[in-house]
């Protein structure tokens, strides 16, 4: 099944929160152009993996990384990697969606005139493609000059992933992007992203396990911060081999 | 139970009262205001009040008009929110986004000192240094618009500092997170997107600060040189409605008195547009943050 080397090859990955350690020895391999699930119990330290592959944890002044996290073969965490760069390339959705107070077009324009894009007629291009592609144009098409905070919770999520398309992205970090909304706009997202991982390597975080099964490839199951089990999501499932993983999908705790 | 039942709607009652007693203070002063000031408009008209820049209450045939204290009042409040928004907008941004956590201590505490110094200690630093270094620099007497306009910035700074700092910081950290995923640098995001979303509040600490910089009196009094005229020059003489107010209430009488009075209304009325101003743009920010929730 793997042909093509891996988009991320993460190995021996250690995170501290100060002295707290969130990640512990994480490996790891994510393949393109699929949908790896990551899965686990709140604090796990699902969420804070993610966002190393975009390295937001930067944000956070105490955070200290060990180990190596390769994008296309290169150290993320090397000194001369270009952050900005990464980010283009790493885009991200988050738990709650977060449209910037500014039209729906300036919303998806964002990021396209950040990295230098001025001319109209491009833009144009670039915000019609995004909304077709996050398939919400129809649902907007005539409301492009109005704010995007007037959208409904599920609309405002497929924006954002719009907009982090408009950058042209090649990888796409999702944290729970469906559970502040209603189960028909997760619906909506779930097979979005069936779409989205023909051209794009997904990786999301779900406390939802059924989502789990349902839109992903590969899954990886979280525990203490520790990788506990990594593999096809089908035989994740049906046949995991570490007991704290059957114990955690059998729902006997988390 | 019954005790504590009397002690609860005893609680009430004085809860109440006090609540009372402040909107009966602000009407009582609305209405002495207005009759001490009213019976001016019998001998002069509101317009020649408001647009005629004759100022000479003691004359045979006496002037009333303040359109020069009222130009006054807003060049030198202008002037000073020309100098007050940029620097509070910058040091709020810097204190918000940019500055450790010990550095904005240090900060604030020193804002909150300059917000707590007395006016009248503002008006000798502004005679001492300000007048002698505006006429240094821009010539004239130094007793003038600028001069009052540099002190009015430093004494409006607190506000627009404290609320410009206040409305960036209480934003989402969402707003941020998502901008630097979008690839957008940390300057990028602070001008196009924190700025932005903070925008409705920031105004309205703006509007606080132009509040308080036309209200203040002794400040601009003991800089401004206070002559009753035209100000036609950012060096020359300014009188402010405030200032006008102070001035002659020592000695007026009859109608001179009535109009210091019909000045206070004008005033009023100023500070009155200016706090709704106020109150509209905070609604504005809360139903932007609900909106931004996800309705």
């Amino acid at each position: 099944m793997q042909q093509s080397p891996p988009k991320f090859s993460i190995s021996d990955l250690n995170l501290w929160y100060g002295t707290s350690q969130a990640l512990k020895d994480i490996t790891v391999d994510i393949e393109e152009r699929s949908v790896t699930a990551l899965i686990g119990p709140s604090g796990c330290g699902k969420s804070t993996f993610l966002r190393t592959l975009n390295r937001l944890n930067d944000l956070i002044s105490s955070v200290r990384v060990e180990g190596s996290v390769l994008y296309e073969g290169a150290d993320i965490y090397a000194p001369d990697t270009d952050v900005i760069d990464l980010r283009k390339r790493v885009g991200m959705v988050f738990q709650k969606p977060n449209p910037f107070p500014m039209s729906l077009y300036d919303n998806i324009a964002y990021g396209p005139r950040v990295h230098g894009i001025r001319d109209k007629a491009t833009l144009d291009d670039i915000v019609e493609r995004s909304l077709v592609q996050a398939a919400l144009f129809d649902e907007v098409k005539d409301r492009l000059q109005t704010s995007a905070l007037g959208l409904s919770g599920g609309q405002q999520q497929r924006l954002c992933i719009a907009r982090v398309l408009a950058v042209e992205p090649d990888v796409v970090l999702m944290d729970e992007p469906t559970s502040a909304l209603d189960p028909i706009s997760t619906a909506k997202i779930e097979n979005l992203l069936e779409e989205l991982k023909k051209q794009y390597t997904i990786v999301i975080v779900t406390h939802n396990m059924q989502q789990a099964g349902r839109v992903s490839d590969k899954t990886a199951y979280f525990f203490l911060g520790e990788l506990v089990e990594y593999a096809g999501t089908k035989e994740l499932f049906f046949n995991p081999r570490d007991k704290r993983t059957e114990n955690y999908i059998s729902g006997r705790f988390g | 139970m019954k005790r504590r039942k009397l002690f609860e709607s005893a609680a009430e009652t004085m809860l109440f009262a006090s609540a009372f007693l402040s909107i009966v203070a602000v009407l009582f002063i609305t209405i002495f205001l207005f009759r001490s000031g009213m019976p001016l408009f019998r001998k002069v008209s509101v317009f020649e009040f408001l647009f005629s820049s004759r100022w000479e209450p003691t004359a045979a045939t006496p002037g009333y008009g303040i359109l020069s204290f009222i130009v006054g009042s807003f060049l030198v409040t202008g002037l000073a929110l020309f100098i007050a928004v940029p620097v509070g907008l910058a040091v709020g941004i810097y204190m918000a986004e940019l500055s450790g956590r010990k550095s904005s201590k240090i900060i604030r505490s020193s804002v909150e000192l300059l917000a707590g110094i007395p006016s009248v200690v503002y008006g000798l630093f502004g005679i001492v240094i300000i007048s002698s270094v505006s006429r240094t620099l821009f010539g004239g007497s130094g007793y003038s618009v600028i001069s009052a306009a540099i002190i009015l910035a430093i004494m409006t700074m607190p506000t627009i500092i404290n609320v410009a700092e206040v409305s960036i910081r209480s934003l989402p950290k969402e707003l941020k997170e998502g901008s630097l995923a979008l690839g957008a640098t940390h300057w990028q995001t602070i001008i196009r997107v924190l700025v932005p979303a903070a925008r409705s509040g920031i105004i309205a600490g703006v509007i606080l600060g132009m509040g308080r910089a036309i209200g203040e009196t002794l400040a601009v009094l003991m800089v401004g040189g206070n002559a009753p005229i035209m100000p036609t020059k950012l060096n020359g003489m300014v009188r402010t409605l405030t200032m006008n107010i102070i001035t002659d209430m020592s000695y007026a009488t009859g109608d001179h008195l009535t109009s210091l009075f019909a000045t206070g209304i004008v005033l009023f009325l100023f500070i009155l547009v200016l706090n709704l101003t106020v109150q509209l743009a905070l609604k504005k920010s809360i139903t932007e943050m609900e909106g931004g929730a996800g309705a």
